[in-house]
């Protein structure tokens, strides 16, 4: 039987501010309403249970019996479909039914917690699966845009108008064996490549033939499972081709890019306190006599484009694996998030077929990151946000998470014989090609056609891993650990086997529902897993401890010293592969890069500005703009660890330059992570904008108190296709800035990760994004009580400016709003900053800084309004003492350029005499003083212009409600 | 005086555990952390502490309603074995996940009684999402072991679900009568307040935290946990190196071992 069970508050005000708050956002997405749209949540319950007792289970159990009640009916199969809608008037309409539910196959993790709850109160349930139901009131012409763009998500839901019709839960069919082999070996080119689209394998036509050499050479086709596995090692995504690959570019040639850019600089550094790079899931360097710190940073985008909530809660999700998969493993204990979406005022008429509005994106991929990371238990503690017209069909979606991880288990080894175990979430269809999917551009048909490379996450399953596996490592209960990413149990064991060999029995792996081929279970990317090499004396211990905790455990197979990778379903070998043709056979990728200079222009000041008005235009830039109301949802404090938030000041508004992390109470050693992003500069002159990226993500390191000379990096490059040469180009003058900067700086590269095709087909036109380098930084600081944060303290103390002025107005906000040709980009001058960074560190160890605050976004003018609102009081400031170059001796310059390397510093009254010596050598200079006028809301922020005239006076309480304005989504209640 | 043994409770999804378990030895206790499952095998084992613990996360996902699934399987099996405990004196602390366990039980605010049952509710924040910040809260004491001596005391917050509902205006105004109301979230001039985001979930009268009848079982929302050392302080970096901001969180946990001396 199946039964609807729907709950519904007693008290229908309880609700009614979501309802009001769904029928508000109808109208933002461009839905002309009005509307009515009342939301109640439901169960649908298949099994052999009567209506009395799953009454009973409901209010033990499945409602709040305080506050809710339930109505139950029974579901009847429905044999037609005329209770469609008909769309044909815009007139009102009668009350519609709309419900919501996942498609089959699509994790339900409420629905999952039902299921349990149910079975272990005795009853004799099958399936159980979560439903929305929507009573809606409006313009019938436009009901289905409001299910498509507000209510349901085509990629994982589907929306039923009218009754529920179900005569069963879950159809997914009986899976039948039967081998398949795919025919290569006497097709031409152009079957080649046919086959190669067909299935969905991004394998190039290079790629295509050296496979048909292989195969030839060994007499046989090869299997489907076989074809996929290559087909899925050898992707962008998970080999890196163009990043590895020869480049070819006007007097210089690469034969790997990255080895030879960023690996080159870490390995000439050979800091004595890295201790594994670009080998494992994430970057290991030490921290104190008992922990080292590993930190990784991956992309979600393309999932993200299409299920912004799914995408960027199984980004978040997988980053978390990716320390928990490193050495033996590593406890999470922070995350950060980066999104760059387009302006949230983008017109909804305008959208691109396909296309999810930002608005609709941004809130998605936040609640998905909130969602996974809350759960999980780890402090989300850093991040940022770029908007940007040009990321409207291609959001970009950065998760990190840093680990803490005993030191000694930094490595890991395989043995022959070790059982093959994978443990965590259950196999589905989830996630199939997402690995080929993110080395394609994105279609308007993207949705459509790749909606199996969307997932759902389960972030208590991950949980419960964790659980288990920090208890296993410590005991000793396996050899080593990865995670199951990109191409799922085929990246896990190729990888992990790829020394030995392996062979792996798949019809062992636990189904989330039957109906799974061979070849599917082998490449699924459903969420959660992890596949462990594991003595086979340690598999019962390891296996009971799994079992206390409710976690499932599986021999999947066993590392054997045979170089071969041997898949086999029910004694069947469906896959014989050889692991050095595997992991070492893929053809080099040969791109070629050509420059395409884009011309600069020097901006003409003209004579009148009005710099307040500018400065408040700049506040509401959505790039400056308050975050406040993403960072409130993210647990920043969970583990107790967090001792320089991400909202520092009086009110906790105002926004750190880093968070402060004090991982073990034993010592006061602390982390200090931020990151930094140039996403206006790259299209001008990429190597700049790789250069001032680096430069963001290391001051607002040393800006809270992180020692210079213990900096980790890691790159995130999103770029366009690599096959256009100009692309490729900017792509190799960034990975050069990074070389450069990171060997000047002594700040290896730990980690890090590309993600190419970031690129939006639409009318035969392709758009690509900016050219988006994320840098993410991990500092250590000897002792956190150190730490310094960045609003003003004390009324009195003066402001120094740190640094050396720029005229470049190139790539900063201001000339986003106030330029209409590219401009020329600051240089950061690598032997100035790193004196800066080093003196500024020695002036805050030293306790003689009261607030720092790093120049960024807007300037001077904007950092001043930062600090000023952060410690609520004001500021009384001149420009005529800023360190600057000839031609940079201009207000606006002075006010709003952003050059980078610079600080602003406020300094008590008895520690300006020792400042004034430790800095005598750096360009530093008197700006002002703090002012409190001691009344709340009557402080001003008051700058004079070189000639003493006021530029800009304001209050410190009006700049603040300007600057809360453009993202204070705050709801209204 | 014996350090007394306070058990630290996890479910699937618990994930404040580790912190509860270091606050409880931070104040004087010895501090075990157990799987809820090890319990259930031998829920006697119980009597060998004098304090229970529910810490915060998101136990069983909290998919079905926060607390809701935890609470379900205490009913099941060790209702009989927790009431045993509270009545020989034991002392309960649930901290947001935890107070919502103890809520859905009906542990609180009703106590250890001979049937069980919710008599109130943790449901959504009026602003229908999760929310960080530290909410500033007045303390009446009354019988709670936990909070003697603290009138007034700023922990961080960080739940979706919090807004303290009862099943009727009345059955809220006799918890007040009762002086089970031990905590509230006041306004900048330090009265109780509905307003968000002063209260941050919209509880009536400011609800954040309760205790039971015998004022040995205590819930609240916000952490104190995430208080015990003064750089945990929003704003420590403020404050003359001299002169950090106390740990009030920490008081809860040393008051409740006071108590059992």
């Amino acid at each position: 039987m199946i039964w609807y069970l729907e709950i519904v508050p007693r008290n229908a005000l309880i609700h009614a501010s979501a309802n009001a708050h769904r029928e508000q956002e109808a109208m933002e997405l461009g839905l002309p309403g009005p509307w009515s749209i009342h939301e109640t949540r439901g169960l649908i319950i298949e099994g052999q249970i009567s209506k009395s007792s799953l009454e009973g289970a409901a209010i033990a159990a499945l409602l709040d019996p305080v506050l809710e009640t339930g109505y139950i009916h029974e579901i009847m199969a429905r044999h037609n479909d005329s209770e469609l809608l008909v769309q044909s008037s815009d007139t009102p309409v009668k009350t519609q039914v709309v419900h919501v539910l996942p498609k089959p196959g699509v994790t339900d993790p409420t629905g999952d917690t039902a299921l349990g709850i149910l079975k272990s109160l005795g009853h004799d349930i099958q399936k159980v699966r979560t439903v929305r139901t929507y009573r809606i009131q409006g313009p019938a012409a436009f009901l289905m845009d409001l299910v498509r763009r507000l209510l349901a998500n085509e990629a994982v839901e589907m929306s039923v108008i009218g009754d529920l019709g179900i005569d069963h839960l879950q159809a997914l069919g009986h899976y039948v064996f039967k081998r398949l082999e795919v025919p290569i070996l006497g097709m031409t080119d152009v079957e080649l490549m046919e086959t190669s689209k067909k299935g969905q394998l991004s394998l190039s036509i290079d790629e295509m033939r050296i496979i048909q050499g292989h195969y030839a050479a060994e007499g046989r086709n090869p299997s489907d499972c076989e074809l996929e596995t290559i087909a899925q090692t050898w992707s962008e995504h998970c080999s890196h081709k163009t990043l590895k690959g020869v480049v070819q570019k006007r007097g210089r040639s690469y034969r790997n890019l990255l080895k030879e850019t960023i690996f080159a600089a870490t390995s000439k550094l050979n800091a004595d306190w890295v201790v594994s790079v670009f080998a494992d899931n994430a970057g290991v360097v030490s921290f104190d006599d008992t922990y080292d710190v590993c930190f990784k940073v991956e992309t979600h985008n393309h999932p993200s484009a299409i299920d912004p909530y799914g995408g960027a809660n199984t980004g978040i999700g997988g980053v978390i694996r990716d320390p928990m998969g490193t050495g033996l493993g590593a406890r999470p204990i922070a995350n950060t998030d980066v999104f760059c979406v387009a302006p949230p005022n983008f017109p909804a008429d305008c959208l691109p077929p396909g296309v999810l509005h930002p608005r609709r994106v941004l809130k998605g991929v936040v609640a998905g990151v909130r969602d996974y990371g809350n759960r999980m238990g780890i402090p989300t503690v850093n991040g940022a946000v770029a908007f940007h017209p040009d990321y409207l069909a291609n959001p970009l979606v950065f998760c990190g998470t840093i680990g803490l991880i005993p030191r000694g288990m930094s490595e890991k080894s395989v043995a022959s014989g070790d059982l093959i175990v994978a443990m965590g979430g259950r196999t589905g269809r989830d996630g199939i090609h997402g690995a080929t999917f993110s080395s394609i551009e994105l279609t308007s048909d993207s949705e459509i056609v790749s909606s199996g490379a969307v997932q759902i996450g389960n972030a208590i399953t991950e949980k419960m891993v964790l659980d288990v596996l920090m208890q296993a490592r410590d005991r000793g209960l396996y050899r080593a650990i990865t995670d199951c990413g990109a191409g799922g149990f085929s990246s896990a064991v190729g990888e992990m086997g790829a020394e030995l060999g392996a062979i792996v029995d798949l019809e062992n792996a636990p189904l989330k529902y039957e109906g799974l081929s061979y070849t599917e279970i082998w490449i699924s990317e459903a969420q959660e897993r992890m596949v462990l090499a594991v003595p086979p004396d340690k598999w019962e211990a390891l296996r009971a401890l799994s079992e206390s905790e409710g976690v499932e455990s599986t021999v999947l197979g066993t590392f054997v010293d045979s170089g071969r990778l041997v898949l086999k379903y029910h004694g069947e070998v469906v896959g014989d592969l050889d692991m050095h043709f595997l992991h070492d056979g893929r053809p080099k990728v040969t791109r070629r890069a050509e420059s395409n200079p884009v011309a600069t222009v020097e901006p003409n000041y003209g004579i009148s500005h009005d710099h307040t008005q500018e400065l408040m235009e700049l506040l509401s830039d959505e790039n400056i703009a308050s975050k406040e109301w993403i960072i409130r949802q993210y647990d920043h404090e969970v583990l107790a660890g967090t001792v320089v938030k991400p909202l520092v000041g009086v009110g906790a508004d105002a926004p750190s330059d880093a968070a402060v992390l004090w991982p073990s109470h034993e010592t006061y050693r602390g982390l200090v992570v931020s990151c930094g992003l140039q996403i206006h500069a790259g299209a001008v002159d990429s190597y700049r904008m790789a250069a001032l990226a680096i430069d963001e993500a290391v001051r607002n390191c040393v800006s809270v108190g992180a020692d210079p000379s213990r900096i980790a990096l890691l790159d995130n490059f999103c770029w366009g296709n690599p096959e256009r040469p100009d692309n490729l180009d900017r792509l190799v003058e960034a990975a050069e800035a990074c070389h450069d900067i990171s060997l000047a700086w002594k700040t290896p590269f730990i980690s890090g990760k590309d993600s190419l095709y970031n690129e939006f087909l639409h009318d035969g036109q392709s758009r690509s994004i900016p050219p988006t380098l994320l840098i993410s930084a991990m500092g250590q600081m000897a002792d956190v009580r150190q730490a310094v944060t960045m609003d003003f303290k004390e009324a009195g103390n003066e402001i120094w400016v740190l640094g050396y002025t720029q005229a470049a107005m190139g790539g900063s906000v201001w000339a986003s709003h106030f330029l209409n040709d590219p401009a020329p980009i600051p240089v950061v001058d690598c032997d100035l900053a790193l004196k800066i960074f080093h003196k500024l560190h020695e002036a805050i160890v030293k306790g003689w800084i009261r607030s720092c605050h790093d120049i960024s976004e807007g300037g001077l003018a904007v950092a001043l309004a930062e600090m000023a609102m952060g410690g609520r009081m004001g500021a009384r400031c001149s420009l005529r003492d800023i360190p600057c170059e000839d031609s940079a001796a201009i207000d606006t310059v002075l006010l709003f350029g952003e050059s980078p390397s610079r600080f602003i510093v406020e300094v008590a009254s008895d520690q300006i005499e020792n400042l004034g010596e430790l800095w005598a050598e750096l360009p530093v200079g008197r700006l002002g003083e703090v002012v409190g006028a001691g009344k709340p809301g009557h402080d001003r922020m008051l700058i004079k212009g070189l000639d003493q005239s006021i530029l800009i006076h304001s209050l410190v309480e009006e700049i603040q409600t300007v600057w809360k304005r453009p993202l204070d989504w705050f709801p209204k209640c | 005086m014996v350090a007394p043994k306070a058990l630290v409770l996890r479910a699937p999804g618990t994930n404040c555990d580790q912190e509860t378990a270091q606050a409880w030895k931070m104040a004087g206790a010895e501090s075990e952390i157990w799987h809820f499952h090890r319990l259930l095998e031998s829920p006697e084992s119980l009597s060998g502490f004098q304090i229970l613990t529910f810490p915060g996360g998101f136990s069983y996902g909290d998919d079905l309603g926060a607390g809701r699934v935890w609470s379900a399987r205490i009913h099941l099996s060790l209702a009989d074995t927790l009431r045993k405990f509270v009545d020989h004196g034991g002392l309960i602390l649930g901290i947001c996940n935890g107070f919502q366990v103890l809520v859905a039980t009906g542990l609180l605010p009703d106590g250890a009684r001979a049937e069980m049952r919710p008599t109130a509710s943790l449901t959504y924040n009026v602003s229908r999402q999760f929310e960080s910040r530290w909410v500033q809260m007045q303390a009446k004491p009354g019988k709670s072991v936990f909070l003697n001596g603290i009138s007034s005391i700023a922990l961080p917050s960080a739940h979706g679900e919090g807004r303290f509902m009862t099943s009727s205006p009345e059955a809220l105004q006799q918890l007040q009568a009762n002086g089970q109301v031990v905590l509230q979230y006041v306004d900048p001039s330090g009265q109780p307040t509905e307003q968000y985001p002063a209260n941050p979930n919209g509880s009536p009268q400011g609800v954040a935290g309760v205790c039971d009848p015998t004022g040995r079982i205590l819930g609240l929302m916000p952490h104190p946990e995430r208080f015990v050392t003064p750089i945990h302080h929003p704003n420590w970096t403020r404050f003359p190196k001299n002169a950090l901001p106390s740990p009030d969180g920490l008081k809860l946990f040393t008051n409740a071992i006071a108590s059992l001396a």
